[in-house]
């Protein structure tokens, strides 16, 4: 299975048309933002350009080291996975990523974990974010 | 977060008793697809016949529609109030991200009615509505400070929106704007000075509600056939790379920009003026609004050094379009670009439509030039076309109000002509000052009976461009495809869809879009609903004094005079267009 993470390429190009945050949460079939697992967002105002937050797949994860109901585990190709059965919504790896890039799903009371697929990066009209492989010293 | 469909839920928070509750509506979208449709209607059951557009009873009413949050460039959210500047119905649409926050904060409609004792902003979620104290916001220099402290201090980055005022709207002149986002505008017709009367200095929303569909992949199948067309067809490409101003050079070769007060047909050295060189010279950044991946908000940065203090400078980004060039560039006679982007800046500081305020400062720098206004009038600024650095100082202190002059031409341009004279180059239609379209008579019949006297109400400088095969043959033609095209356009109002796509969203795709949303309706039920939604407007307006009958519709002697981008314009066809027009919303209104 080839290795893959979500890579921010140029986020001087970001445009904050939010299409990546619409693709995340109609992926699942629904409208609006809310179970997005990348988040864009103006650095302190539209003018000063955008931040585009998203799991970058880190080779050791902090948050695996601070789920105490190891519901999230390191994933052998990379990047974390939820094990949502586990998970007890303690929110310590909310607390704990300084990425930023763990959101969460107050519906259902657990993070939102990005799962790799690619499918915002479909909708970025102008190629901000990529799914790339990951080189063979990367993982 | 939980899910809102249908979409039905409008909330109404009173200033005066600083007290909100909600209310289930789903007829105003599920019948009215929301925006327009639903806006209008709480506007009839809200605001009091003869209210005072400036007292607590005027209601200020955003909507969004069934498609927002859903579909790209379903991006806009609808103002409805009563106008200060017309007196009459107060309609303005801005992107930014206020639909979407809306939507998400499960609401469909959001009405603000009374009066706060002192500054307030409100910070709306889908748990209620936060009274919070502005005070230490109210007469901030430049209007984004309250922004950048509100920010600071409230909602979610990213899917939240910041409405505010500057000091216009504190100041209640009646053309003053909200901005959203820093650079969107509900900019026409005077919300700006309602939200000043009401003390009310920002709205900040946010939410995070998730949107159910009715079949979830038939909505991801549409989805991405829209998605497509944005992207990759030709439809939205001027508006995505050079933006709006990618018209400049096309309408000033024809004549239908007007300059000077249009005075002349061409600005001598305007050669930066256009998209292009606004590109070249300034472009920094592009800029959407949440969920339209077209990017049509351009900013171009500038760099200004401190007069007295060398290797001291500051850059600024302003957001340019055609419509501020235009009003404060070719309408000004201000021809070099960097001047005009420092009288954008301005405009956005002090928080005014830059199309009224552009054409009241050239009706003013006219009447001084005949003398009808002078120096001690307007605290010894010397307007004179071309000057910018006049024109900066003018537009500060229409933004302060002191003084009676000030105050006048603080009502609207009609209104300074009514005082000061020159009312035959007061260029103003329905008292809302003209677009820059000197393009022919379908602009100004356009212009003089759209619901909103705005040049998107019905594109009639789109009609005027057509080659002569394709033109209306007479003036009562010219009406008809005008009256067709409004009302087409109440359709995409109530969606509420960026009119930049309404070559997207045929009456098909839009039957598509709401079957998704779990609405089915015919193409001839949608198209009754759009002429419905258009003759409301008409009755709201009608029952506030207005009035199409030829004494009641004033036209400047000067869009006669001076010949268009179609020759010379002839009054009678305006009047015959303007009757024709009246006899269409009549008939329907009378249905």
């Amino acid at each position: 299975m080839p290795k893959k993470r979500l890579s921010v390429i140029d986020a001087d190009r970001c445009v904050g048309c939010q299409s990546c945050m619409f693709a995340c949460t109609r992926r699942l079939g629904f409208g609006g933002v809310s179970k997005s697992a990348i988040h864009v967002s103006s650095v302190g105002g539209i003018e000063r350009g955008f931040s585009v937050r998203v799991c970058r797949a880190c080779q050791d994860p902090p948050c695996v080291h601070l789920c105490p109901e190891k519901a999230l585990l390191p994933r052998d190709v990379g990047g974390v996975t939820l094990h949502k059965d586990k998970c007890t919504g303690c929110k310590k790896c909310l607390e704990g990523c300084i990425l930023g890039a763990i959101s969460w799903d107050y519906e259902e009371n657990h993070p939102i974990i990005c799962i790799y697929c690619g499918y915002c990066a479909q909708y970025c009209p102008y190629e901000v974010i990529e799914l790339q492989e990951m080189m063979a010293d990367e993982f | 977060m939980s899910s809102d469909t249908p979409l039905s839920r409008v909330l109404f928070i009173n200033l005066s008793s600083w007290s909100f509750h909600t209310e289930e509506r789903p007829d105003l979208f599920q019948e009215r697809l929301g925006g327009a449709g639903a806006a209008i209607r709480l506007l009839e059951e809200c605001c009091p016949q003869g209210a005072d557009p400036l007292g607590p009873e005027n209601p200020i009413i955003f909507s969004v529609g069934v498609a927002t949050a859903l579909f790209p460039l379903a991006s806009k959210c609808v103002a409805m109030f009563k106008s200060p500047l017309t007196g009459n119905l107060g309609e303005s649409h801005a992107g930014g991200r206020t639909a979407v926050a809306i939507r998400s904060a499960g609401y469909g409609a959001i009405v603000i009615t009374g009066k706060a004792s002192h500054p307030v902003y409100l910070s709306i979620t889908k748990d209620g509505v936060a009274f919070r104290d502005a005070r230490a916001l109210w007469g901030t220099g430049r209007s984004d400070t309250a922004a950048r402290i509100i920010r600071s201090k409230d909602g979610t980055p990213g899917t939240r929106t910041i409405l505010r005022i500057g000091r216009a709207g504190e100041n209640l002149v009646r053309y003053a704007s909200v901005t959203s986002e820093t650079y969107r505008h509900f900019g026409r017709m005077g919300l700006g000075a309602v939200f000043g009367s009401k003390k009310l200095k920002a709205v900040l929303i946010s939410g995070d509600n998730i949107i159910e569909v009715s079949d979830r992949k038939r909505y991801r199948d549409l989805y991405d056939r829209l998605y497509d067309q944005v992207t990759r067809s030709p439809l939205m490409q001027k508006y995505h790379e050079i933006g709006t101003p990618v018209n400049v050079k096309s309408l000033s070769a024809m004549g239908s920009l007007p300059v000077k007060n249009l005075t002349e047909q061409r600005l001598e050295g305007s050669d930066q003026l256009s998209g292009e060189e606004f590109a070249r010279l300034f472009l920094s950044r592009r800029v959407a609004c949440s969920h339209c991946p077209v990017s049509c908000i351009h900013i171009g940065q500038i760099r200004i050094p401190y007069p007295n203090d060398p290797y001291f400078y500051k850059t600024i980004p302003v957001s340019y379009d055609y419509e501020l060039i235009y009003a404060l560039g070719f309408m000004l006679g201000v021809s070099d670009p960097t001047d005009v982007l420092n009288l954008i800046d301005i405009i956005e500081q002090t928080g005014v439509d830059a199309m009224s305020a552009g054409v009241c400062a050239a009706w003013a720098t006219e009447a001084m030039i005949h003398g009808l206004i002078d120096e001690q009038m307007t605290g010894g600024i010397r307007l004179s076309f071309g000057d910018a650095k006049q024109y900066l100082a003018f537009f500060e202190s229409l933004a302060r109000q002191k003084g009676e002059f000030y105050q006048n031409l603080g009502k609207g341009v009609s209104f300074a002509a009514s005082v000061y004279g020159g009312d035959e180059y007061a260029l103003a239609f329905g008292k809302n000052e003209m677009a820059g379209y000197h393009t022919g008579p379908a602009a100004y019949i356009g212009y003089i009976c759209g619901a909103r006297h705005s040049h998107l109400d019905n594109a009639g400088y789109s009609v005027d461009q057509k080659p002569t095969e394709k033109f209306p043959e007479t003036p009562e033609k010219i009406a008809e495809e005008l009256y067709e095209e409004e009302a087409y356009r109440q359709i995409l109002s109530g969606l509420v869809v960026c009119f930049f796509a309404r070559g997207l969203y045929t009456r098909e795709i839009i039957q598509e879009v709401l079957s998704v949303c779990g609405i089915s309706m015919t193409i001839e039920e949608l198209d009754a609903l759009g002429r419905t939604i258009l003759a409301e407007k008409y009755r709201f307006k009608v029952r506030e004094g207005f009035s199409l009958e030829p004494d009641s519709v004033p036209i400047p002697k000067r869009i006669l005079e001076l010949p268009s981008g179609r020759g010379g314009i002839e009054e009678e066809v305006i009047r015959r267009g303007v009757a024709r027009y009246k006899e269409l919303l009549e008939n329907k209104t009378s249905e």
